[in-house]
């Protein structure tokens, strides 16, 4: 080998280590000195930030668990002192929520300001997975922005509803009624239930077999009117739906009709008293009342 | 003063043919009996995989061994290349397999509804997305650097792989674990750890190979005919060894019962939580950047024929690489359980590890040195630099992201998607690219690539992929990150959750182009290496004398 003699790069002019793998060489290069200066105060600057923060951890006896650092911090301290800043910050304007009534709240503007705040921060985390952002709804989800309601679209209507839920199991005061899954149930035939979608269809002035709407009449009669009315425009004290105005919680359609009659929806909404506290419950409501069909 | 038949005596082909055969018989009588008596459906599909493949390889390998009448297939006078080529195309497959995953599931992020097929629970996103990771990971990287460590180990020991047969059980033993593990996404086999979701039955399988794949090439290093060991060896070995460790710690598990699927994890906790982040940080570490550093220890100074431009610093990036990379993890739990002094040392680490990683670079670029129009007219030249480039951002943004400070912004925002597909896309990505454009006329002894314009094309539309790509990432991570910090006047947050997945859309529209355009890459690459190997286009011309001739005989002439 060539160990024993200086092996020179022509291009660069630096010394090789002398060895050749398949053809490789090594030039014996120094370190690039700003390299090994960065790499030296990145080293530097790691042992100040141990001295200064929590750091290297204890052995057993020495009777605590870490080096707490000459600052003295900890982010658990640091985390309760910024919870308990910002809830001393809204504090006043919470405590009067608690107090005032909603539509106290609603008249006091800078008191509504805040309600709205509050209503809509709670709102885009807790109502917002099913009700959609700005209260939009979906198939199976109440729109919330319109002035259709299906229990009740006053301030204290809402904040009910709010409070103790639709179908909530745990909840006694909790908003209900129950449409009989008709054909699963077996109530009524298939046939009768497909008569009865075309009533359903004519209700909501659209074309229908006029054939299956009279062969339906007797059964709207006896079965959906308790409810629904017999003009079918539904009954917000039992939380009935409208038949008549062209909204379908469920879809229109004739299938999500048939479905609706066969299998019946009662869809739930959890209650939410003990779940959010009632400054936020209020705001929800103001909130809820306020995107667009808030009634009187 | 060696001859053929000494080296041939050390390990006769029988003898290797035999352990492996007898270890493949072993676990296909195993898991007939497991498949017999399945506690569960994933386990018996699973158990009946491994069989019939076992039994496939053995039936193989019977017909193989019985049609080589008596010429020894592991012959030390050449060169093992024969695995090396079909490491290549098992790359390339894998590779196309785990992009076209990456934009499936891009999609169905950017266009939920669409892509969305209740009816087949196998395409939901919680199972193609670890698809699709370990696809990229350790099918594509993983079948890249078992291809290139074996090539490289031999050229640079001027020896023929140890273990005769091994070789063969580590390559299609470990393509038979990632078949398992992407198997079991689909089906719902998973122990929930991020990039060590397979469960123990691969995690065992795995850890034979790996072992395997030591042996190997510990005694390829052993039987060496240079008296030194190339640095491109000691990163291979340093991914090799540390892979085991990190592998069986963190895959700890007790299985509910030896017939079936489910296991539980040893640790728990924030122990749990600590363990599995030491592990996904060092895969990193010691899977995506330190075997990929050889790839560029070898192929670059190859292809550019300039010697390394530092021995020294070699050495020393090296072995500070390793010793600071382990210490790291932590940073991926800041501000959560984990006590703050843990975070400490996992962000002090990561800001030490800063020039240790820019050593790599360094070595790298500057080895262009007396090349630099090379750049200019070579794209597999500009392809391994700009992999470099991107290894030098991502292993900047890497500390910097590490600060708590900066990680309380970045940390589960897109900001950490864009990180790694910058280190991924542009750094192991492009590196095996350039490595796997060298292999294929290398191997099959043409004197070019079928064409150099698709390199060009793969260049610039990987590169725009890669832009695109990263470029919306940063974006959407950062508007989320402000967005979720964001207070109004009154003290409440200013935005729902769902919101600030709203603002994303756009970003995750353009994320779907972007990796589109670095799968439309690879699979000009995919076409290209095909024609090279039949040695179409410029691919005709045999080897010329100056690039180097694969199987050349190990053995040379003392000198």
């Amino acid at each position: 080998m060539t160990e024993h003699k200086k092996d020179i790069d022509e291009v660069s002019g630096v010394e090789t280590t002398g060895h050749s793998w398949d053809g490789i060489k090594e030039l014996n290069n120094p370190l690039p000195r700003w390299w090994l200066y960065v790499f030296y105060a990145s080293i530097v600057w790691a042992i100040g930030y141990m001295i200064f923060m929590p750091a290297i951890p204890s052995l057993p006896g020495m009777g605590v668990n870490n080096t707490p650092g000459l600052r003295g911090h900890s982010d658990r301290a640091q985390v309760a002192q910024e919870v308990a800043e910002l809830r001393s910050g809204r504090s006043e304007a919470a405590s009067q929520l608690v107090t005032a009534s909603l539509s106290e709240i609603e008249n006091d503007l800078t008191l509504q300001q805040f309600a709205l705040a509050m209503g809509e921060s709670a709102f885009g985390d807790n109502c917002a997975t099913c009700h959609g952002a700005g209260g939009r709804g979906a198939k199976g989800y109440p729109m919330l922005a319109d002035d259709i309601w299906l229990w009740d679209g006053t301030l204290e209507g809402i904040e009910t509803t709010l409070r103790h839920g639709i179908r909530h199991t745990d909840d006694p005061d909790t908003r209900r009624n129950s449409m009989p899954a008709y054909g699963r149930d077996g109530m009524l035939t298939p046939k009768e239930i497909d008569d009865l979608v075309q009533y359903v269809l004519n209700l909501s002035g659209r074309e229908a077999d006029q054939a299956a709407i009279d062969r339906a009449a007797p059964i709207f009669a006896t079965q959906c009117v308790t409810c629904h009315g017999a003009d079918g425009k539904g009954n917000r004290q039992l939380g009935a739906p409208n038949l008549t105005d062209h909204e379908w919680l469920f879809g229109g359609e004739p299938r999500d009709i048939q479905q609706t009659i066969y299998s019946a929806r009662n869809a739930h909404m959890p209650a939410w008293q003990g779940r959010l506290d009632d400054p936020t419950i209020k705001a929800l409501a103001v909130y809820v009342h306020s995107l667009g069909g808030g009634e009187k | 003063m060696n001859t053929r038949a000494e080296i041939s005596r050390g390990a006769g082909p029988g003898f290797s043919i035999g352990t492996v055969s007898a270890l493949t018989g072993l676990v296909a009588l195993g898991v007939l009996v497991i498949a017999g008596n399945a506690a569960d459906p994933m386990m018996a599909a699973h158990a009946w995989i491994f069989f019939f493949l076992t039994v496939a390889g053995l039936l193989i390998t019977g017909l193989w061994a019985g049609s080589l009448n008596g010429r020894d297939p592991f012959d030390g006078a050449f060169y093992e290349d024969t695995i090396v080529k079909y490491g290549v195309w098992a790359s390339v497959f894998w590779g196309i397999a785990g992009f076209l995953v990456g934009v499936i599931i891009a999609s169905q992020l950017a266009f939920p509804n669409v892509f969305y097929f209740p009816d087949l629970g196998w395409t939901n996103f919680g199972r193609l997305r670890p698809l699709h990771t370990s696809a990229v990971i350790f099918a594509f990287g993983g079948n890249v650097l078992i291809a290139t460590s074996f090539y490289v180990v031999q050229r640079t020991c001027r020896t023929r792989l140890a273990g005769g047969m091994w070789p063969w059980f580590v390559f299609w033993g470990y393509n038979l674990f990632i078949v398992v593990a992407g198997t079991g996404y689909l089906l719902g086999v998973t122990q929930s750890k991020e990039y060590a979701e397979p469960e123990w039955y691969a995690d065992l399988w795995l850890t034979i190979v790996w072992v395997a794949y030591l042996f190997v090439f510990l005694g390829t290093l052993w039987k060496r005919k240079e008296r030194h060991i190339y640095v491109a060896n000691w990163f291979y070995l340093a991914f090799i060894v540390t892979i085991a460790m990190l592998h069986i710690i963190n895959n700890l598990a007790v299985p509910v019962s030896p017939a079936g699927s489910k296991s539980y994890i040893l640790f728990s906790g924030v122990q749990d939580a600590l363990i599995q982040w030491w592990y996904g940080h060092n895969a990193v570490a010691f899977f995506l950047t330190v075997p990929f550093l050889a790839i560029m220890y070898y192929f670059i100074p190859k292809l550019v024929n300039r010697p390394i431009y530092s021995y020294r610093l070699s050495i020393v990036h090296f072995w500070s690489l390793i010793f600071i990379y382990i210490w790291a993890g932590p940073h991926h739990l800041h501000y959560t359980a984990l006590p703050q002094w843990a975070q400490t040392l996992g962000m002090t680490f990561s800001v030490m590890l800063w020039m240790p990683s820019w050593g790599g670079m360094i070595n790298g670029v500057m080895t262009l040195s007396g090349a630099w129009d090379k750049l200019r007219t070579d794209p597999i030249v500009r392809m391994m630099i700009v992999a470099l480039a991107f290894y030098g951002m991502s292993t900047f943004e890497g500390p910097l992201m590490s600060v708590r400070a900066v990680n309380a912004l970045s940390h589960y925002s897109e900001w950490g998607i864009a990180h790694v597909h910058s280190g991924s896309m542009g750094w192991v990505g492009f590196i095996s690219f350039g490595a796997l454009y060298c292999l294929v006329p290398w191997l099959w002894k043409r004197k070019a690539l079928y064409s150099k314009a698709l390199v060009e094309w793969h260049f610039w539309l990987a590169t725009l992929g890669i832009l695109f790509y990263i470029v919306a990432m940063y974006v959407a991570g950062i508007t989320e990150g402000l967005m979720w910090r964001a207070y109004n006047e009154f003290g409440f947050l200013e935005y729902s959750f769902i919101e600030t997945v709203k603002a994303k859309h756009i970003m995750y529209i353009i994320r779907v182009a972007g990796g589109g355009l670095f799968l439309l890459g690879a699979i000009l690459m995919a076409y290209n290496l095909v024609r090279t190997a039949l040695g179409h286009g410029a691919a005709r011309d045999l080897a010329s004398p100056d690039t180097p001739k694969p199987q050349t005989p190990a053995l040379q002439p003392a000198e």
